[in-house]
């Protein structure tokens, strides 16, 4: 309970909340690196996931290669990559896009995959072309599982970006890893206070994403098939199937 | 009744494998001190300890080949743990000797200690030895014979092109460098009395940290080849100083407390035999041939004892 105290006294103590190395100026660069991270995962991984639950192909060759990349673990290539490539931000951010794609990845196909077969076919009896039933059809309908893989990334993304402090970054693994040669526990605890925080903060705000983006159809829906575990006459109603502009 | 069985099947379970670790434990001596009965020292046999890193454990295998070689019975139990283990091992008759180095022996027998020259910290250790340290070690029972010139030190570095554009050779010269300094180190460097503060309060030098948590490790090498940093903190008998023709800079104000490798022994089986023997393998135990020993330990992958059995035989004991 001690070393809680001295932890919350840390934080509470004004002079680590202003210049360079404080929880401000921390905080930013933690989510910085965090929003540069998803930014370059979800550039890769989307369309990879897209395509994939689009077409069916190519899940055999994808799928088990990102998840054996998952399991290098994150520092040990941090480290092997700054030996290439020195101390800059590159090594953490590749090392870091490496753990966000995967779930990423999953998300976009698994969502396409998961809709109905039903609409796809009706999709395309009434006259979509392939991309249009990617974008009109599938992806919205598939939103809320691609936000879930993005949310699912960005979790694993905050609370590892802190081994990145083993180079010279900033970020919030800064308080981490200053903090354990000095034996100053409390830095060490309130850093971790603050990176737990800052997750659950984010996974709060995805979730509310998550629930935006689900479309009307699929939530009213859903709600029906878990209150009476029967199909819901919303999902048959075919006034949300149509485009708009049929 | 269902959970107050469960429980019991749990609890023989934690039981059974608590017992089985155990007996795996003493049964393939995984713990060096364990099996250590009768050996006591009274037989007349010197068990030589050392700290759980390469470097040590190969000093320690010199010390007991030297003996042997000697003719004194010797016993090596490498790679402890930690200074306060192998330090209660020595004061509880488990090993009568180990390899140390004089200034972080003196930090931990007397934290106080300020000095930092090879001499001045060699004798504070001598004191602080006979004194018992604060009672980790028994009072009179122990002692440091000669110290080696050999180091293992913190040190500042930079490369060989650094060094001849700025005319840099010692830490004094820093001041005159235009431009900025950036040190590689760990990330305590940033508070440490030998760190960045030290270069400002004891050089004049305005330098900041580029923390790299590695000890001077590959990272903390590269950043400096390729002009990320200016200097870099390297362990002095890191053989990578001479493989990338890394210059160390002269600490003439003794910022950087020395670190001499020295024996330290347990009185009473210090007999005048032992101490000569051990006094001639201090006298030639140099940084370069910490360095060169340690290059076979990690380039090469050779075993401590194999190195140090090389060595002995190299040097004529």
């Amino acid at each position: 309970m001690n070393s809680y105290s001295q932890a919350f006294a840390w934080l509470a103590d004004p002079a680590h909340w202003s210049g360079a190395t404080g929880v401000p100026q921390r905080l930013l660069e933690h989510l910085g690196y965090t929003g540069l991270t998803l930014i370059v995962a979800i550039a890769i991984g989307l369309p990879v996931g897209l395509l994939i639950g689009h077409t069916g192909r190519g899940r055999e060759v994808v799928v088990p290669f990102t998840g054996a990349l998952r399991a290098l673990p994150t520092l040990g290539l941090v480290i092997l990559l700054a030996l290439g490539l020195g101390i800059g931000i590159l090594p953490p951010l590749i090392a870091l896009v490496i753990l966000a794609l995967p779930p990423i990845i999953a998300g976009a196909y698994s969502g396409v995959e998961s809709v109905d077969r039903e609409v796809v076919d009706a999709a395309r009896s009434v006259g979509f072309t392939g991309s249009g039933v990617l974008w009109q059809v599938e992806v919205p309908l598939a939103l809320p599982l691609i936000v879930g893989g993005i949310r699912s990334a960005c979790l694993q993304v905050i609370a590892t970006w802190t081994v990145a402090a083993f180079l010279p970054l900033g970020g919030l693994g800064r308080f981490l890893y200053d903090a354990l040669p000095n034996e100053d526990y409390a830095q060490l605890l309130a850093g971790s206070i603050l990176v737990i925080v800052l997750a659950l903060l984010v996974d709060g705000l995805f979730a509310l994403v998550q629930r935006l983006v689900t479309p009307r159809g699929v939530l009213a829906g859903r709600t029906a098939d878990i209150r009476t575990k029967t199909q819901s006459p919303t999902r048959k109603d075919p006034s949300w199937l149509a485009p708009e502009k049929a | 009744m269902a959970r107050t069985r469960k429980g019991v099947i749990a609890a023989a379970g934690a039981l059974s494998l608590a017992a089985l670790v155990l007996t795996g434990c003493a049964g393939n001596n995984g713990n060096p001190l364990s099996n250590d009965s009768g050996s006591k020292g009274s037989s007349g046999t010197i068990t030589v300890g050392s700290a759980a890193f390469p470097e040590n454990a190969i000093l320690a295998y010199i010390y007991a080949d030297a003996l042997s070689d000697a003719g004194v019975k010797t016993d090596v139990k490498a790679n402890i743990g930690q200074r306060d283990r192998y330090i209660a091992a020595l004061k509880n008759d488990e090993i009568q000797l180990v390899p140390e180095y004089t200034g972080n022996l003196l930090q931990f027998l007397d934290s106080t200690s300020k000095v930092s020259s090879s001499d001045e910290v060699y004798s504070a250790l001598q004191t602080a030895v006979k004194n018992g340290g604060g009672g980790k070690l028994d009072a009179g029972k122990a002692e440091v014979l000669d110290q080696a010139p050999g180091q293992d030190a913190d040190s500042y570095n930079v490369t060989k092109k650094f060094s001849d554009d700025n005319h840099v050779t010692s830490l004094a010269d820093l001041k005159n460098v235009k431009g900025e300094l950036k040190v590689a180190a760990n990330p305590e460097f940033a508070t440490r009395p030998y760190g960045i503060p030290g270069l400002k309060s004891t050089y004049g030098v305005s330098a900041t940290l580029t923390p790299i948590n590695d000890s001077g490790g590959a990272n903390t090498l590269k950043a400096l080849l390729d002009g990320s940093v200016q200097l870099a903190d390297i362990y002095s008998s890191d053989p990578s100083i001479a493989k990338n023709n890394l210059v160390t800079l002269a600490d003439p104000q003794h910022l950087i407390a020395a670190q001499n490798v020295v024996p330290l022994i347990s009185s009473k089986v210090a007999s005048a035999k032992v101490k000569d023997t051990l006094n001639k393998v201090s006298a030639k135990l140099t940084t370069d041939q910490l360095s060169d020993m340690l290059k076979k330990s990690y380039n090469d992958k050779e075993a401590s004892d194999q190195i140090a059995k090389e060595w002995v035989k190299a040097n004529g004991f």
